[in-house]
């Protein structure tokens, strides 16, 4: 049976660009320019479950983000690596959103695609972090949710989902159609084909704007919030680390095991 | 439509007893609740919680609400939100304090959307405004390189709490507390999730959680054989564990639960010894509650260092052998 997956992808500050390039001013966070966007690490991940599936068992991939001001070639890596379309709900209104107004409105989006049978996203985005538009998306269409996957297979007009607990793992059995929230542990995102590349870049996305999907401007973005935010800052590190020196690395072990001890650590 | 009041926790069980966190969050709502001068609740749901509610009640509830079934032996989100939403319909609480875990990410999003409400995630921080009675909710954002204030627009304002974020109560066996039943009835049509199996995949030993020591391995020991031998037999003079962050869960060199970081396990041992770990934001928001930090790392620039309170700057290889038997020897004499 070939498999209807829709990916949610989220455009982020890149996670893992040095912690000191991160600035908040005026209560946003603000990166230099040549720290370029990523598609979430989570995201990507989801990308990936989806895409063993349709190794495996065959299907078509709709990529979907919300946001606004994306980079072309960043969110195409969707395409790129294998995705079949990709749909972008772009528009200044869906700037400044929280939880509730994001998964409301790719929910709004999904309901448009209209066939679907597994729904991705990653576990959360790695700006906000907040980890709630998967099972908030669930919700709103009424889905069951499996967080936590770490692998996904569908058998039998049913998915069979690993989900990461505190001390291992269980598989959990889900009927379809539903929400699989994607964590690490299977595997990175494949590298995008030279061939995947070309064809993305002839492929252009479908752009939505909130009457598309039948919401006010009112309803999505900031004016859709359900917490406001106060403020945003960040923690002054103090730094004070003391570096045990010796002749030779090896020297210099054997002196922090002498300073645990005068430290009285031991 | 009356004032929503009180606050309710939403418990956890760890093998037929209250959960650590749910310690903390009663901890933490008594404070919220005495400072408005109303109740702590708090619903536990499972098979067999009766000996659970009595520790509740002696860490800080005043009422709690018992959810007894054979069908709400393992979590399950759509069995259990049936129990949380009809609960919070019925007795409103101003405020739903749930705890940052397997069960809290999974529920709290899924009751909130539910409800209609807002929810603020992994809060470190909660602060009740007197006038409003709204909570301040802190919460880490960007993997931890800043945070974000918060405010709901709606009640009841729902937070995950980070664990050991909060301190629990002193234990008080004399407390007095009222034991709620509450009526199961789950409707098994609407459980559309059915678990085949559970695996445990914790390494043999101590519990990352419950370890005083912990030596934490990072993408930098290459592989997993060094997790195995040269961090294991420091770790081992220490009585301590092994941990990671998250590079070696991702590439399979240790299982997934013994990454530590924001996605993965929250530590805080007396002793945290970071070697060849980066300290990227995600990693240290995982260990930063250790009382003290030590890290082994070939570059001096690392972000690691900023976080430690002892720093060797080299090979993994050259320094922790080292630093291991001279630690024998310390700790033999």
């Amino acid at each position: 049976m070939p498999v209807n997956m829709i990916v949610c992808c989220k455009q982020v500050p890149d996670p893992e660009a040095p912690p000191a390039v991160f600035k908040v001013v005026d209560n946003k966070m603000t990166l230099p320019p040549d720290v370029k966007p990523v598609i979430g690490q989570y995201e990507e991940f989801a990308l990936e479950a989806a895409l063993k599936i349709k190794d495996t068992t065959g299907g078509k991939i709709t990529a979907l983000s919300l946001g606004n001001n994306f980079v072309r070639d960043v969110i195409k890596k969707a395409l790129a690596v294998g995705g079949d379309e990709l749909i972008l709900l772009e528009d200044e209104a869906f700037d400044g959103g929280d939880s509730w107004s994001t998964a409301s409105a790719l929910a709004e989006a999904i309901k448009k695609i209209g066939e679907y049978d597994l729904i991705f996203c990653g576990r959360q985005s790695s700006d906000w972090d907040s980890g709630q538009v998967g099972p908030g998306i669930a919700e709103i269409l009424g889905l069951p949710a499996v967080t936590l996957a770490r692998k996904v297979e569908v058998v039998d007009g049913k998915a069979k989902v690993e989900q990461v607990i505190p001390d291992g793992y269980q598989v959990v059995e889900v009927t379809l159609p539903a929400v699989i929230v994607v964590t690490s542990g299977l595997g990175a995102l494949r590298y995008a084909t030279l061939k995947g590349i070309m064809a993305a870049a002839k492929k252009q996305p479908v752009l939505w704007k909130p009457a598309d999907i039948g919401l006010e401007p009112a309803q999505v973005g900031a004016a859709g919030r359900r917490t406001r935010l106060e403020k945003l800052f960040q923690p002054i590190k103090e730094g004070k680390c003391e570096m045990i020196e010796g002749e030779t690395p090896a020297q210099a072990g054997a002196n922090l095991a002498m300073k645990l001890r005068e430290a009285k650590l031991l | 439509m009356a004032e929503n009041k009180g606050m309710l926790v939403i418990g956890e069980l760890a093998g037929g007893k209250l959960a650590a966190i749910t310690t903390e969050l009663l901890g933490c709502g008594r404070k919220l609740a005495d400072e408005l001068k109303e109740d702590v609740s708090c619903l536990l749901v499972g098979d067999a919680v009766g000996a659970a509610a009595k520790e509740a009640i002696a860490f800080g509830a005043d009422k709690v609400y018992v959810a007894e079934d054979v069908a709400l032996k393992d979590y399950q989100a759509d069995s259990y939100i049936q129990v949380a939403e009809k609960l919070v319909k019925d007795i409103a609480p101003r405020t739903v304090l749930m705890g940052q875990t397997s069960m809290g990410r999974d529920l709290a999003p899924r009751l909130a959307f539910r409800l209609g409400t807002s929810l603020t995630t992994d809060c470190l921080d909660l602060s009740m405004d007197p006038v409003t009675k709204m909570l301040t909710q802190t919460r880490p954002v960007y993997g931890g390189t800043a945070q974000a204030v918060f405010v709901s627009e709606l009640t009841p304002q729902m937070v995950t709490v980070r664990t050991k974020a909060m301190s629990p109560l002193e234990r008080d066996d004399a407390r007095k507390g009222e034991t709620i039943p509450v009526k199961v009835d789950v409707d098994a049509s609407r459980v559309r999730t059915q678990i085949l199996e559970t695996v445990k995949e914790e390494a043999a030993g101590m519990k990352l959680e419950d370890a005083p020591v912990i030596v934490c391995g990072g993408r930098g020991m290459g592989g997993p054989q060094p997790f195995q031998t040269v961090l294991k037999e420091l770790a081992d003079v220490l009585h301590g564990t092994v941990g990671a962050s998250r590079p070696p869960a991702d590439n399979g060199w240790v299982p997934e639960a013994l990454h530590i970081g924001l996605t993965g396990k929250i530590v805080a041992p007396d002793i945290y010894i970071a070697v060849a770990v980066s300290g990227a934001s995600q990693h240290t928001a995982g260990c930063t509650g250790s009382k003290h930090i030590i890290a082994i790392n070939k570059d001096p620039e690392a972000n690691i260092f900023r976080e430690a309170e002892f720093g060797v700057v080299g090979k993994y290889e050259d320094v922790v052998p080292a630093l291991t038997s001279k630690l024998k020897e310390l700790l033999a004499g």
